[in-house]
């Protein structure tokens, strides 16, 4: 048994024409079925879903022996997309693994990353 | 490796395993089944290496944990089984190409990582690299080991068949009498030997095979003594190699019976059309057409639709072909040049047939094909 990380990539450009209120809900729903379906299964150890990365703050040491701090707004990679949300998962192998990340691409549309946990495994 | 779990240690046990077997087999006889007996002893030294250090003991504890029963009745076919799970693992689509190709050469052709470099003008550094990458990935991501089931078999079978056909053209591509090319050509061919025997049911296996066989077939009339190019229709086909073209006509006949076409098979079907024929003046260009148009269907590329566009050219003629030729955009692509040269030159357009054979030459890549090029270019006054 090993756990990956499997997290959620959203960006401007994935959105496309924002979804109607039915189409959330609709969503939401497929989505919560399947966590149903991931905890029955044992495979769900922790998800979440974050709010949007502007709202991130950066902390990092300073000063001449590190013990101040510098504090900065937004998030800490300069980029267009950003982890939107994310699960943390057991799974014998990878393409247990990737089998669940389909499942989750194909309700979200959103590009998934599988990266496994260093040293978990067993 | 699916008892030991590492890449590293169970190619190393294995190796160790058949150094044993070239010591003990010729002064003890052959065992009653050698293909268990690697397995085992690879599995035994491997348990022997893993005693030996503090690291092994505990993965012995964990492997005891997982597999509290360890297998100990003889095993019937686990040589090829094995085999076949590693050409899955090398060949996952979590892997980049280059590594699928890369590891398949290691550890199932069992070239060196300096040949494997060589293979593919990298340094070896550069491909020592790449293989610990892909390793470490496979360990720390758990890539299986293991056939995939039927549900997702066709998927992660065409990364397998596409590393295969990659080899063997990474070895045409090398031209004539060069060492790590025939390998190459010699390695792919005795993988897809290895998969058809393995997957007899899967109709794109043999296909593959039949394909790999009947283009190996024709290599003997592809260069002159000195080295230079052959065209397919200045070829004496007496040269051809007729045991390789039955072998793959009898594969390319059990398909068509089949009847569940696919790339490999369509394009294995369009050899055979090929070496069917005593010259290119008695060829089914008809047949062959129409197997373009199938392969188009199957697969929508614009190197398909110039290799169709050539048979088009001797069934309706140059221009209608040269027509459709300069719809393709594959400007960067040599074979497209040297195509349009030989249409323009068969129009009579000799200037231009001249321009496009030097920008041919200039993108190919093969010494004999360039050495082809630049002199169709000179003899047309380009």
């Amino acid at each position: 048994m090993a756990h990956y990380l499997l997290s959620v990539h959203t960006g401007p450009g994935s959105a496309g024409e924002p979804p109607t209120a039915e189409q959330m809900q609709d969503t939401m729903h497929r989505m919560s079925r399947l966590e149903d379906e991931l905890k029955s299964s044992g495979a769900w150890l922790f998800s979440g879903r974050l709010a949007e990365a502007d709202t991130a703050t950066v902390v990092r040491g300073a000063g001449p022996d590190g013990t101040d701090v510098l504090t900065t707004d937004g998030p800490y990679l300069e980029s267009k997309e950003h982890i939107g949300g994310f699960y943390v998962i057991a799974a014998d192998d990878l393409d247990a693994a990737l089998g669940w990340a389909a499942k989750v691409t194909a309700i979200i549309g959103a590009p998934i990353e599988v990266r496994p946990f260093a040293g978990l495994s067993t | 490796m699916r008892v030991l779990g590492d890449i590293d240690l169970a190619e190393d046990a294995v190796q160790e395993a058949f150094a044993t077997a070239l010591r003990r087999w010729p002064v003890e006889g052959l065992p009653a089944n050698p293909g268990g007996w690697i397995t085992t002893t690879a599995r035994n030294r491997a348990i022997d290496r893993l005693r030996r250090d503090a690291r092994g003991q505990e993965l012995l504890r964990e492997m005891g944990a997982l597999n509290p029963n360890p297998p100990d009745e003889p095993e019937v076919h686990p040589v090829t089984d094995d085999r076949l799970r590693l050409v899955f693992t090398c060949c996952h689509p979590a892997l980049s190409t280059e590594a699928r190709v890369a590891l398949t050469l290691r550890l199932l052709g069992g070239l060196s990582t300096a040949e494997v470099a060589r293979a593919f003008l990298v340094p070896e550094p550069t491909m020592a690299q790449r293989l610990v990458r892909a390793k470490r990935k496979i360990k720390a991501a758990r890539i299986p080991y293991r056939i995939p089931a039927d549900h997702e078999l066709a998927g992660r079978l065409r990364p397998v068949l596409a590393v295969i056909y990659l080899v063997y053209n990474a070895g045409a591509d090398r031209g004539p009498r060069d060492d790590i090319g025939t390998q190459l050509r010699h390695e792919a061919i005795r993988l897809a030997r290895l998969l058809a025997a393995l997957m007899a049911d899967e109709p794109e296996v043999a296909g593959l095979l039949a394909l790999l066989l009947l283009t190996e077939a024709r290599r003997p009339a592809r260069y002159t003594p000195d080295g230079s190019l052959v065209l397919l229709r200045e070829q004496d086909r007496r040269r051809w190699d007729r045991s390789l073209i039955e072998e793959g006509h009898a594969i390319v006949r059990a398909c068509l019976r089949r009847d569940r076409p696919g790339p490999f098979q369509v394009q294995a079907a369009i050899g055979a059309v090929h070496t069917d024929a005593g010259s290119v003046q008695t060829t089914d260009w008809g047949q062959i057409v129409a197997l373009y148009d199938h392969l188009h269907a199957l697969t929508p590329t614009p190197v398909v639709a110039l290799n169709r566009a050539i048979a088009v050219a001797e069934v309706a003629g140059p221009a209608a072909a040269l027509a459709v030729v300069d719809t393709l955009g594959l400007d960067g692509y040599h074979p497209f040049h040297a195509t349009r040269g030989d249409l323009l030159s068969r129009l009579g357009r000799h200037d231009q047939a001249g321009q496009a054979y030097q920008r041919a030459a200039a993108l190919a890549s093969n010494p004999a094909e360039r050495g082809y090029l630049t002199r169709r270019a000179r003899e047309l006054g380009g």
